[in-house]
């Protein structure tokens, strides 16, 4: 397992108005793992992630690309990095359709004019849905708003797998899914770190974390209780810290978890 | 449906790679790849495309059909109940009735797309074109007609538009402004043409600006447009003086859009590059496209749309082409504006279909914050749609004005933007944002149109019903809209 991480966030804050959500978070992704970030509803999880995209600009804190301090402004510096990110809330155009979603910002384009190269997008668009096994959609033209929810969700991730990354980070890529697309989701996290890319994972359900996670960094009312091996801690442990911010010797100090709360 | 040479394995061990482009990865052969997707490929034959058709529409994407059908109803109710509708006179009179609505509303396809509105187009339209009528008559010298402060103001508006149109980069939008601010200070509008294009560069500025008051300082469209719609229309009074009316008939550009007619051999000429053209591409399409294995319009419809076309337009040609002078004079051919109205159809639908600027706008409409999420600066492409928005509208401003042969001080104000409006929703832009095409404003700014040409040929008809018959319109048209949104959640 690699050491030195390949994203690092250092000493985030980030508030909304007066309330502070994010308190001086340290966050790190290392190449060929997964790391499992977990904790309670309103933790803190979702904004950390948005202020890695640049959907929220971070107040305080830095961050590093494979050792080197970068800024973040935007989506498209993200994606300049190799950063994908999978939204929570679906970040999906319901009236385009599925090629149209997944090439959004990045189309391809024909040369001398530039203008939309349909047939090649299309092509790719689904050469990458059938190697995430997709078998329900029936037309890659189909609009987004005629897709179920779970396969909204999997048009989502192959948007963000379609591309040469570095890092994907998925906020609770399965909580949409059925038992064999959940399956697969699972098996994808896994087949991504192992192609050497860092891989977040957002979840509550606990069985996938303590299965695909190499490392789980929780999340205790928006601070860091701890980032621990998946080996060195237990079911019951990571529980703990979800819910309290320390488990033994683990996590928060107990004057900080009461101050947090 | 599986068949050999794809792997249906959600888990395969070298996965990794496959997960991203594969360069030079060959097409496969068509019946090797197809593991699902298999309406991609579409309906085979003509019972298979129209049962696609029916379900299309039954799911709430109704399409050309609506504003077609309006259009059958109106020349069948029209046509049986007078006698002069179904003639030359009257029918070559449709579409230079048309073009103004058109023009506007194909410029408010861009907004509404958004989710936005411009209730001021109509009114821009006025001002911008009186502006042009003004100049073109003073010699270009719009300085010594306007009162000092409002040729200041004017100049000072264009050269604040200039400086947001650079700051948001909007290098075509700041080049026009740019050319209109030359215009302005320079002599150069007394010639005609010059002076059309003052006219649309001064709706390039207007609509800058309209845009940076809805996108960067964050008012409501409505909110803001329907401020504007009363500035311009006095900004259009201070310009004119109370009851005056400019003249435009003298210039012959101006006049020529909607006055002077093609021979009936360039008649011909432009069917026959239109159809030819339309033809080509959309026939080279299907064919290449499926063969290549991509989703594909089945040949049948391109064809069966294609036959439909033909007679539609050869059978315009062929009545517009037929002398429909009274007396001596002889009065025949495609009025100009025809094709005019077709090559702004035709850019505008290629900027919308085939630009990732276009599907970045359908993108907008459809859920902003996702388009922001995949890098689209929203903002700039809300203030672009106002600048293309608000040029078009001042370009039917002109072509408003060499149809009634003047600019008046109440140009543009009373209905000019309601119908506009009208026809872009009849025609089957959803006022919700994210559907629309440029054709809409064609087919919906005919429907509008022949509903008084056709009422006026009623003697016993008022005006009023004008009114009530075109708001039945329009609240069916609301009716489908909404319908169909429903339908599919878009
Ligand atoms: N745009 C916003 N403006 C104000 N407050 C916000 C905003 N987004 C999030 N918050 C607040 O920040 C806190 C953290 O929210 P966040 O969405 O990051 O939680 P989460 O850990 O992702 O929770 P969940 O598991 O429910 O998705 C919450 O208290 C939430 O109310
Ligand atoms: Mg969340």
């Amino acid at each position: 397992m690699a050491d030195s991480p390949i994203l690092s966030m250092r000493g985030i804050d980030k508030s909304f108005g007066a309330i502070q959500v994010l308190h001086s978070v340290d966050f790190n992704v290392y190449p060929g793992e997964v790391m499992a970030l977990v904790g309670d509803n309103g933790a803190g999880k979702s904004t950390l992630i948005k202020c890695v995209g640049g959907i929220y600009p971070i107040d305080h804190g830095d961050v590093f690309f494979e050792g080197t301090p970068v800024t973040i402004h935007g989506p498209r510096d993200a994606a300049a990095l190799g950063i994908e990110i999978v939204y929570q809330d679906l970040a999906l155009c319901d009236n385009l359709d599925i090629v149209q979603n997944m090439f959004l910002g990045r189309e391809i384009k024909k040369r001398p004019f530039g203008n939309l190269d349909e047939p090649a997008m299309e092509q790719r668009a689904r050469e990458t849905l059938k190697s995430l096994s997709v078998r329900t959609v029936k037309s890659v033209r189909q609009v987004v708003s005629s897709l179920s929810g779970g396969q909204r969700q999997t048009v989502a991730i192959a948007k963000a797998v379609l591309w040469n990354n570095r890092v994907v980070l998925l906020d609770e890529p399965t909580a949409a899914l059925g038992v064999a697309q959940t399956r697969q989701v699972l098996d994808l996290v896994r087949r991504l770190a192992q192609s050497g890319l860092g891989v977040v994972l957002i979840s509550h359900n606990m069985n996938d974390v303590m299965e695909v996670a190499d490392r789980i960094t929780t999340l205790y009312l928006g601070r860091v209780a701890a980032e621990v091996k998946r080996a060195d801690v237990t079911y019951q442990q990571v529980v703990e810290l979800i819910t309290t911010g320390r488990t033994g010797t683990i996590g928060l100090q107990p004057a900080t978890a009461a101050e947090s709360a | 449906m599986t068949t050999q040479g794809s792997t249906p394995s959600p888990v395969e061990p070298t996965t990794s790679t496959a997960l991203h482009h594969q360069e030079g990865s060959s097409p496969e052969a068509p019946s090797h790849s197809i593991t699902d997707f298999t309406a991609d490929f579409g309906a085979a034959n003509l019972r298979e495309t129209v049962h696609a058709y029916i379900a299309k529409v039954r799911g709430g994407e109704p399409g050309a059909l609506p504003a077609l059908l309006g259009l059958v109803v109106l020349v069948l109710t029209f046509g049986f109940t007078t006698k002069l509708f179904i003639s030359v006179g009257n029918l070559a009179n449709v579409p230079g009735q048309a073009a103004p609505t058109i023009i506007i509303a194909m410029g408010l396809v861009f907004v509404l797309l958004l989710g936005e509105i411009d209730l001021a187009a109509g009114t821009a339209a006025g001002a911008c074109s009186g502006a042009m009528a003004l100049a073109v008559n003073n010699n270009g010298n719009l300085a010594k007609v306007l009162h000092g402060g409002t040729f200041g103001a004017y100049v000072i508006f264009m050269a604040v538009a200039l400086i947001v149109a650079l700051w948001q980069r909007l290098w075509l939008g700041a080049a026009a402004v740019l050319f209109g601010l030359v215009i302005l200070l320079t002599h150069l509008a007394s010639n005609d043409v010059v002076s059309i294009a003052l006219a649309v560069t001064t709706g390039t500025a207007i609509g800058v600006l309209t845009g940076i008051l809805v996108a960067r300082v964050g008012i409501p469209s409505f909110v803001v447009t329907l401020a504007l719609f009363l500035t311009w229309q006095g900004v259009l009074l201070l310009f004119e003086g109370n009851g005056a009316t400019v003249p435009t008939r003298g210039f012959a550009a101006i006049n020529g859009i909607e006055n002077k007619n093609l021979s009936p051999m360039w008649g011909w000429i432009v069917f026959v590059v239109s159809v030819v053209g339309y033809g080509t591409v959309t026939i080279f399409r299907s064919v290449r496209r499926r063969a290549r294995n991509l989703s594909a319009e089945p040949l049948v419809l391109v064809l069966l749309r294609l036959v439909l076309l033909i007679v539609v337009g050869a059978f315009s040609v062929y009545f517009l082409n037929k002398n429909r002078g009274k007396g001596l004079v002889k009065i025949e051919g495609m009025p100009w504006i025809v094709p005019i109205v077709l090559v702004l159809l035709v850019v505008l639908t290629l900027l919308l279909t085939k630009t990732a600027f276009g599907r970045y706008l359908y993108a907008v409409g459809g859920n902003a914050e996702g388009s922001l999420r995949a890098g689209i600066n929203v903002p700039r492409m809300r203030v672009s749609a106002f600048t293309i928005s608000s040029s078009l509208a001042a370009f039917g401003g002109v072509a408003l004005a060499s149809y009634s042969g003047g600019v008046n001080s109440g140009a543009g104000g009373g209905n000019t933007l309601l119908f506009a409006v009208g026809a872009a929703v009849v025609g089957g832009t959803s006022l919700f944002g994210g559907r629309g095409r440029i054709r809409d404003a064609v087919l919906g700014g005919l429907v509008i149109t022949l509903i008084p040409n056709g009422l006026g040929l009623h003697s016993n008809m008022s005006s009023a019903y004008n009114f009530v018959i075109t708001g039945a319109f329009l609240l069916m048209a609301a009716a489908v809209d909404a319908a169909s949104r429903r339908r599919s959640a878009v």
